[in-house]
């Protein structure tokens, strides 16, 4: 849906995307992290033809940026990072130019329809600078979906938002997912990229890395699981540490913490080998790092170089 | 086409919102209209006589052959009021422009806005047609109700016939649009340097500066509105609109609009 090979874009000496090459699938939710000033808004604007890369090429929804432009732009649907509304006019009359421009057939019905959806059609008939924050940015992504665009970009789309109205934004965005709509998502929620996107790019003027949340976790810290227990005895660490399976081991409390490959199999045979030593096993769960540990620590490897990692 | 009249629609019920874009369109042409009625009004009578007359520049005065010294008077006054009808389609579009791209930057809806699939050139020519058609529409209608009003204020009809002489027609229905496209243009490049509204509409009205020119030179005698000079200064402003359509046609693009607008 979208294929990106070696995008560029400087402004003068300033370089703000350095060779991006990326593929984003038909369907795909994908998060674009980065700090701010990364180029994530540069991307954007390249990819949805509002400005012309300097270097390399990228097609959306097989359309080639330069060269299709006009086309790109009425087949996707863009969020920018602030609402940009109208805010003399009605939250009707804003989606009903839009639609407008856009060559929407139906413009009552579309405009209905998404007013309805984003429960904005009780006060459809006020003006839009009456709104709070959080329904101009219902609003907006109103604005980005009338002609119904198979790739949406949205650039920040929960900044600034109350958590209530930003929950709000996001269960839409999830509820876009299940209608098979590509998703570009720039945020700097790592929370809402975490539970939203199937995959992330992790991006600072160049693509750091990219992947599935889970396989970074894996390809940064491993499967790590703790088994906590009443109290610890240094014999049970080193019955544990003997297991063919077991890549490390590590006692911090009254916790051990257990590298492996599969925990779905080795747990068992780890709890029956502390209970056959006799510990008593409370609970055993999966250590679960943060996407914002991954992002800091793909970010401090960018600029520092490697970086130790911490359980 | 009907992108351009989408644009056109939004931003008359946009910027007619805005009291001080609708004092300017409203308000201003009709104290420009009032204003030389009146002057009509006191200037009538038979009081005026050769010695009030002798005081006109010569030229002038020779031009008015027989007339009576109050009408020539009158027609003279009439003339110094051209500059006023020249003046709308300046300051009107300038006000609209104004607000209307500042507003946009302000406000960053241009961005939504370049995300459509509208050309610049659309966009562009919804923007002029926008502020330039009130403008028109204002001047003509005003110039209209001059016309209408200016025999019951006392002005006899020699002095009305004088309205319609070429220089008032070339001015106010050639010039007239001509001067609202060259505003509109050159308050999009002011524009695109400026983010407040009234700052920018400040700067463009630097555009009347030489239609004060004109208005002195003719109350000095040093110029004299006849159909030369105006189908000269038609030709002067129809340059200046090309070159003034050529730069905002390049500064209203959309990586410039999103990289270089300050």
């Amino acid at each position: 849906m979208i294929h990106i090979e070696s995008l560029t874009k400087a402004f003068g000496a300033l370089t703000a995307v350095d060779s991006l090459s990326l593929d984003v699938s038909e369907g795909e939710v994908f998060g674009f992290l980065g700090p701010n000033g990364a180029g994530k808004t540069t991307t954007v604007r390249m990819l949805t033809s509002l400005i012309g890369p300097t270097g390399g090429r990228a097609e959306v929804n097989g359309l080639e940026i330069g060269r299709d432009d006009d086309a790109i732009r009425a087949c996707v649907g863009i969020l920018t990072e602030t609402p940009g509304m109208y805010d003399r006019l009605s939250a009707e009359k804003n989606l009903t130019i839009f639609a407008k421009l856009y060559g929407v057939k139906d413009v009552v019905g579309q405009v209905g329809k998404y007013l309805r959806m984003l429960g904005l059609w009780e006060r459809r008939g006020d003006e839009a600078g009456s709104f709070s924050k959080g329904m101009r940015q219902k609003l907006a992504i109103a604005r980005a979906l009338l002609h119904e665009p198979k790739i949406l970009f949205f650039d920040e789309p929960t900044s600034g938002l109350d958590p209530e109205a930003a929950k709000r934004v996001r269960d839409f965005i999830a509820e876009l997912k299940t209608e098979g709509r590509t998703i570009f998502l720039c945020t700097h929620n790592l929370d809402e990229a975490d539970r939203l996107c199937d995959r992330i790019g992790i991006f600072r003027t160049r693509l750091i890395t990219v992947d599935t949340p889970a396989n970074l976790r894996r390809r940064l810290y491993g499967r790590k699981v703790v088994f906590h227990m009443k109290r610890i005895d240094p014999a049970w660490v080193e019955a544990v540490r003997t297991l063919p399976f077991v890549k490390e081991v590590q006692a911090v409390d009254t916790k051990l913490v257990v590298g492996l490959d599969a925990p779905e199999e080795h747990n068992p045979v780890i709890v029956r080998r502390l209970v056959e030593a006799g510990a008593e096993v409370q609970f055993v769960g999966e250590v679960r790092h943060s996407l914002e540990d991954i992002y800091l620590n793909f970010i401090r490897q960018e600029t520092e170089g490697p970086q130790p990692v911490d359980n | 086409m009907d992108r351009i009249l989408t644009i056109i629609d939004k931003e008359w019920a946009e910027v007619f919102k805005n009291r001080i874009v609708l004092f300017t369109i409203g308000f201003m042409p009709l104290i420009f209209t009032i204003l030389p009625l009146a002057i009509l009004f006191f200037s009538r009578g038979e009081s005026v006589g050769n010695t009030d007359v002798a005081d006109l520049p010569p030229s002038f005065r020779a031009a008015c052959g027989s007339i009576a010294p109050a009408d020539c008077l009158q027609i003279f006054l009439i003339n110094q009021f051209l500059i006023l009808f020249m003046m709308m389609p300046l300051i009107i579009p300038v006000a609209i422009a104004a607000y209307s791209i500042v507003g946009e930057k302000t406000t960053r809806s241009l961005e939504p806005l370049l995300a459509t699939p509208i050309t610049t050139v659309e966009l562009l020519a919804a923007k002029s047609l926008a502020a330039a058609i009130p403008a028109i529409v204002a001047t003509w209608a005003c110039f209209i109700i001059f016309v209408v009003a200016a025999p019951f204020v006392g002005a006899k009809p020699v002095v009305v016939a004088s309205i319609f002489s070429p220089v008032w027609l070339v001015a106010v229905f050639v010039a007239g649009p001509l001067m609202a496209i060259m505003a509109v243009n050159f308050a999009v490049i002011i524009s695109s340097r400026i983010n407040d509204p009234r700052v920018a509409e400040q700067v463009a009205a630097v555009i009347i500066v030489p239609l004060l020119g004109m208005l002195f030179g003719q109350l000095a005698g040093v110029i004299v509105l006849n159909v030369q000079f105006m189908l000269a200064a038609v030709s002067v402003i129809l340059i200046v609109d090309v070159g003034l359509i050529y730069l905002g046609a390049r500064l209203f693009q959309r990586e410039t609009i999103l990289t270089k607008w300050k």
